[in-house]
């Protein structure tokens, strides 16, 4: 009896609110989070050229220009500004490098009030740690599968 | 033209990352480690590079370049010292990001308290 689709009042409910959920509006979304994204990224593509123009080779202008974007997002944060672009842009301002300093900086102002280790240093890391810890995963099992294919000099 | 070309990745990058969201439901934080284990994986593969090459800072900036770098870091060490490079390169080029990132967001955590 459990093989067959369930019916109880949970489930139907279930369903009902599924139907009844409001649709993002999808292409607004989409549009936001490329013009948005796209900007910043522009934005950062000058930074990085300005780096270079000052005598920088390619991977310290990149370090120096993330560093740059992690502080402006860091402090549009801190006034409140890089949420409400948030709301605007979602993706557009999540997935930037500065969107990472804002997952940062967020909790960390939210939680302050709750004491400054299991409150702020605790809950910094509510999604930053699940993309560190990830990455690392990731980048230990990729690095090492490559290893395993390739070889060192690979 | 760079500017042109790191407008579009990144734009791209993110309308991707938002469709993900919308036709989902995924949270921003699972769009985000989904982007950094794509970026770890097309490093091994040999492929985010080639896009930084076109994209310049429109595919550094995305959260996937954190999957790079850190994939970068252990590739590098590993060729260099074999087996422990593996551990001891994954943070080799990724560290000031995130040194940055804790260090701004316990000052902005001290001088600023949320609206509302």
């Amino acid at each position: 009896m459990s093989s067959k689709v369930p019916d109880d009042a949970k489930s139907r409910y279930a369903r009902d609110a599924a139907r009844y959920r409001p649709r993002p509006p999808y292409l607004r979304n989409f549009l936001a989070a490329f013009f948005v994204g796209g900007a910043i990224c522009a934005a950062g593509q000058v930074l990085h050229s300005a780096f270079v123009a000052q005598g920088l080779d390619d991977v310290e202008a990149g370090a120096r220009m993330a560093a740059a974007l992690i502080a402006v997002g860091a402090l549009l944060t801190g006034l409140g500004v890089y949420d409400s672009l948030g709301r605007f842009a979602g993706a557009g301002s999540a997935i930037p490098i500065s969107g990472f300093a804002n997952s940062i900086v967020a909790p960390a102002m939210e939680f302050a009030r709750e004491g400054y280790v299991l409150g702020m240093a605790a809950q910094m890391f509510v999604v930053a740690g699940p993309v560190i810890v990830y990455g690392v995963l990731a980048a230990f099992l990729s690095a090492a599968v490559r290893y395993l294919v390739l070889g060192t000099g690979g | 033209m760079d500017y042109l070309l790191a407008f579009l990745v990144g734009g791209s990058l993110c309308a991707l990352g938002q469709t993900l969201y919308d036709r989902t439901r995924l949270t921003m934080g699972h769009v985000m480690v989904i982007f950094v284990v794509l970026g770890a994986v097309l490093t091994a593969l040999g492929l985010y590079e080639p896009l930084i090459r076109i994209g310049g800072a429109g595919a550094t900036i995305p959260v996937s370049n954190f999957g790079f770098v850190l994939t970068r870091g252990a590739i590098m060490h590993l060729e260099q010292m074999g087996l422990f490079g593996l551990l001891n390169g994954i943070f080799s080029q990724a560290g000031a990001a995130v040194a940055a990132a804790i260090i701004l967001g316990f000052l902005m955590g001290l001088l600023f308290h949320p609206k509302g």
